[in-house]
């Protein structure tokens, strides 16, 4: 039972997230005064994807055509630790959170590696960008989640959740510091502005669209699919980390309702704020990105202590 | 028994060494053939003409080198056996040997640390000796005897476990010099580049000061014991200031010899000249000895570790792994590379191991078992990968003769095989998921995450920086380690000599990465196997084993509490598969969509050729601009102009040279120091002999003096 539950819950990540995608969109064309597309749009485009030929380069080895499935397949993974709409999952058992960053730096390997392959300047662009940013993100990550760790002494997501969810309301100065930290880096993880821009496809700026150039149809169709599962994943981590209410504590088809509503409802305000920091900031230069992660980074010693100094029972 | 086998590894090995220098003299193993046919004429006929097929001239060699490693090998799997049967057994068994000066004589003491070891060794030797034999006949004989490298391979593998066998400081230290100055030849084996005899003087004078560090280390400890045998040792009584010094000798004598920053210049000297298997064996076990000899030498014969001396090793360790892997990242020779990262993951291990100190002198004992725990179960993967990733490195170099990562590219469809092996190789090292590099460093991280039990607020804060500075150092290693893949096996082929390279043709190169890489994943899938083993260790070694001793099954790793953190990588091996064949399967049923293959996107302009994918030097450009402080960079553009105004560009000119921080800064000095040294004490030394007898009189004078005080 508890299986089938985490089951439906990966299922549900899988399938909501490009809805949060195209909500992202729409209420971003809504602030820039255009006429926004069907928040359904997302998912029109993968299908279309999936009944494309795609069309691969004559250099491509089996680690470009094999790379889309990795990718997905381990973002996939990432999202049955999360708790979604409800915690005690046997999933969140069988890997905490640092197994979880493990396949996020998984995915990125072999992303970065099929941006290598077809041996084009773009590619290479990519993912040394991508590999930049990201051992650069991946530390201040870690430091906004163990403060968390450390508060509820676990690494296991499920069960420090539950801890919040017990203590109850406290304001705590580490979780506020390692909650800025975390939004930086997923705003970076993600390839959102002002880190990256998804929408661009201009040599100079681009990360991620630079690695995924040469891709085409259903290989596309997988690493679209994989990186709006990480969005959500980062807004799911911040939204059930922080503000745990809602998340079902038992496995009643009501609490299970009631899981959902709440997370669809804080995922739909995160991507609202999302939407308006994305309108109001301007990308930066990729040379600052380091200044602006290691503003994260202090952002999350600062967290882990003052959890140390104020919080810690000693 | 566990002796009888421990023995064999070692006399196994001390006779393919020996059997090595039979090279030369096949005139008189077939004279002795001849004449012991002829007095014994009896013997099977199918045995004479098969031992007179294998003295002909042509495969004498052949079969020879064959026999060498067989040797070798089979040292190795009687290793693994005598370290595995200790460790299941859980025994400690000592012995005697009266060997060396009649009144001392060797003792030989074999437990759980020791036999952990000496598993390590044996699976290395064992993969090295099916890799040796093809690798080897690429040596032109004349040139480079087979002789000598069969001679000191076999004489440093019995020196490497004379070391984990011994049990008294001057069997330790003969054992230790037998493997310093045996790879001393290894590394000077192509003597004839000065480069290579540069390096390997380099390595010996290194490995000499480490080694004169340790006998002071030994020596301040047999001061105040009665003897130099280990048990003597154990007893000795210090004050905290005499211990203190003992451990700053034996660290810069066995960090010497470990590679730690500073003193690891020696790593990336000696490794790229060394012969790739020998280079596999240096850095995959040879500076595990060392982790042994320190091991051996704070938790066991020191007894009482102090947590100041765990604060040293964790912040070395921490320089180490973060300089070793921004070092790494800017090399261009793939072995200068991957030496490099044995100082990083060299340094994790000291972080690690530095945590287990200050757990333990805080009154954890089975925080402190985890984190040896961890640091012993990354010695060992440390191990086996990079032994692969040296070994795919050799192979590539007797493939296409190149070392330099900037001119491959494209192996991956010349080479699938070695390429898989490889790629192994480096997401291991890159600590992903499914691989036996992340069990450890998952397990660092929460030994790091455990110090919430420390009352010292400096410490609590100082070791979750140093978590994060793992974590970076983690990151900072998969994009290193995705500039190699990339670099070396995918794009387009860089230069001619890749374009043509081919497979290599013989199985034994294979086989023996492959054991490797087998185990490397099959550690990552069920690390409980290995780290059981290694609980032993902990037990024998601490009193303590972990906290959380009942969950060590096969399919959970969950070393404090199943409510703190648990791991079960054969489950998420499940979900991966089931994740990847579902969407492979949807998507590639419908036969519309099949792959087409056209040209590579050229955005119109057509003619993509090498020139224009990324080098490594720009790969990292980004980290040389964001860590631009951590090395000496000396980076020339040089234009060619040309036109009317002299204002067109005719060509660039690109030089990047990259430099480490720690000759400049600490051995030039030195260097200086020694010479000005050298130059006082030369003015007494005039050259004439009257003055040379006077110095000899007033010695004596004064000594007579001294005499009759």
């Amino acid at each position: 039972m508890n299986w089938l539950i985490a089951v439906l819950q990966t299922t549900l990540f899988v399938a909501l997230a490009p809805l949060l995608a195209g909500w992202v969109k729409c209420c971003k064309c809504r602030l820039q005064n255009r006429k926004a597309p069907s928040i359904f749009q997302p998912y029109r485009d993968l299908l279309k994807l999936t009944y494309k030929q795609p069309v691969v380069s004559e250099q491509a080895s089996w680690v470009f055509i094999k790379a889309p499935y990795i990718i997905f397949s381990a973002t996939v993974l990432a999202a049955t630790v999360v708790p979604l709409i409800a915690v005690d999952l046997p999933t969140s058992a069988s890997a905490d959170v640092i197994v979880m960053v493990g396949f996020f730096a998984f995915a990125r390997f072999f992303l970065a590696l099929a941006g290598l392959d077809i041996g084009t300047a773009f590619g290479g662009m990519g993912s040394s960008r991508e590999m930049t940013i990201s051992s650069l993100a991946e530390p201040a990550m870690l430091m906004a989640i163990f403060t968390l760790t450390m508060t509820a002494s676990t690494t296991n997501l499920s069960f420090a959740i539950s801890h919040v969810l017990n203590e109850g309301l406290v304001l705590r100065p580490s979780f506020v510091f390692a909650l800025a930290a975390l939004v930086l880096v997923a705003i970076a993880e993600t390839g959102r502005i002002p880190v990256d821009n998804p929408a661009t496809h201009l040599e100079l700026t681009m990360i991620h669209e630079a690695m995924i150039l040469e891709y085409s149809g259903r290989h596309l169709a997988l690493i679209e699919w994989a990186s709006q599962l990480k969005l959500m994943l980062y807004g799911v981590l911040i939204a059930n980390i922080f503000l745990p209410w809602g998340i079902a504590e038992s496995f009643g088809v009501q609490a299970l309702g009631y899981g959902l509503l709440a997370i669809m409802g804080k995922l739909a305000v995160l991507a609202v704020f999302l939407a308006i920091a994305e309108t109001l900031v301007a990308k930066m230069r990729l040379f600052r990105v380091q200044e602006y992660l290691s503003f994260a980074y202090l952002l999350g010693l600062l967290g882990m202590l003052s959890h140390i100094i104020l919080e810690a029972a000693r | 028994m566990i002796l009888v086998s421990a023995y064999c590894a070692v006399l196994l090995s001390f006779a393919s060494g020996l059997l090595g220098l039979m090279m030369n003299q096949r005139r008189y193993i077939l004279e002795l053939s001849r004449y012991w046919f002829k007095k014994f004429p009896s013997t099977n006929e199918h045995y004479q003409s098969a031992i007179a097929g294998s003295l002909e001239e042509k495969h004498y060699p052949v079969f020879l080198r064959q026999a060498v490693f067989v040797l070798l090998g089979l040292s190795g799997v009687f290793a693994v056996l005598a370290g595995l049967s200790v460790l299941i057994g859980k025994e400690v068994v000592t012995d005697q040997l009266s060997l060396g000066l009649p009144w001392l004589p060797w003792h030989v003491r074999f437990d759980c640390l020791s036999g952990f070891f000496f598993l390590i060794v044996g699976i290395a030797t064992a993969a090295v000796s099916l890799y040796g034999p093809g690798y080897v006949n690429s040596y032109d004989e004349s040139q480079h005897p087979f002789a000598v490298l069969g001679l000191f391979t076999g004489l440093f593998v019995a020196g490497m476990l004379l070391v984990l066998l011994a049990d008294d400081a001057f069997f330790f230290m003969i054992a230790w010099e037998l493997m310093s100055v045996a790879s001393y030849f290894l590394v000077a084996f192509q003597h004839e580049n000065s480069a290579n005899r540069r390096a390997a003087f380099i390595y010996l004078l290194m490995a000499e000061v480490g080694a004169l560090a340790i006998i002071l280390g030994f020596g301040v400890l047999a001061g105040f014991a009665d003897g130099f045998t280990f048990d003597a040792l154990r007893g000795a009584k210090l004050s905290t200031t005499w211990a203190s010094i003992a451990f700053m000798l034996a660290l810069l004598g066995f960090g010497m010899k470990a590679g730690i920053v500073p003193v690891h210049v020696w790593l990336p000297e000696a490794h790229p000249v060394a012969p790739s298997h020998i280079s596999a064996l240096m850095s995959g076990v040879m500076l595990k000895v060392a982790l042994y000899g320190l091991i051996r030498f704070c938790f066991d014969l020191l007894g009482d570790v102090h947590w100041q001396w765990g604060v040293v090793l964790l912040i070395l360790g921490t320089v180490s792994a973060l300089g070793g892997i921004l070092y790494a990242m800017m090399q261009t020779n793939l072995k200068r590379l991957l030496a490099y990262s044995s100082v990083e993951n060299i340094g994790i291990i000291f972080m690690v191991l530095g945590l287990s100190m200050i757990f333990m002198s805080n009154g954890h004992p089975q925080l402190a078992a985890l984190g040896l725990l961890a640091a012993l179960f990354h010695a060992f993967n440390h191990a086996l990968f990079k032994n692969l990733l040296f070994l795919g490195a050799g192979i590539i170099h007797h493939q296409t003769h190149q070392l330099n990562i900037d001119m491959m590219g494209g192996l991956i469809k010349k080479m699938p095989k070695t390429s898989v092996l490889f790629l192994i190789g480096c997401m291991s090292i890159s600590s992903l998921p499914l691989f036996n590099g992340f069990v450890s460093e998952w397990l660092a991280f929460q030994t790091a995450l455990q110090v919430d039990v420390l009352d010292n607020g400096v410490l609590r804060s100082l070791i979750p920086v140093a978590a994060a500075a793992l974590a970076l150092t983690a990151a900072l290693a998969a994009a290193c380690f995705v500039k190699v893949f990339g670099l070396i096996f995918l794009g387009l082929p860089r230069s001619h000599h890749c374009e043509k390279a081919h497979e290599v043709q013989d199985a034994g190169m294979l086989a023996g990465p492959m054991l490797l890489a087998g185990l490397c994943f099959l550690f990552g899938i069920f690390p409980g196997l290995i780290i059981s083993l290694i609980n032993n260790v902990a037990g024998q070694l601490l009193g303590e084993t972990l906290p959380n001793d009942a969950a060590l099954g096969w399919l959970w790793l969950a070393p404090v509490s199943a409510k703190q953190a648990s791991y079960a990588p054969p489950l998420v091996l499940i979900g991966a598969m089931i994740a990847g064949c579902v969407s492979f399967w949807y998507l590639r049923r419908n036969p519309a969509t099949a792959l087409r293959r056209s040209d590579t996107w050229d955005c119109g302009f057509g003619g993509l050729t090498h020139r224009m994918q990324y080098s490594s030097s720009a790969f990292t450009m980004p980290f040389r601009r964001i860590f631009a402080k951590v090395w000496i960079i000396d980076e020339q553009i040089d234009k060619d102009m040309q036109g009317a105004m002299n204002q067109d560009v005719a060509a660039v000119h690109y030089q990047l040279q990259i430099q480490d921080h720690s000759w400049p800064r600490l051995y030039e000095p030195i260097a200086r120091g020694v010479n000005n040294t050298a130059k006082l004490v030369g003015r007494i030394q005039t050259g004439n002999i009257r003055v040379y007898l006077g110095y000899s009189f007033v010695t004596l004078i004064i000594m007579l003096w001294v005499i009759s005080q």
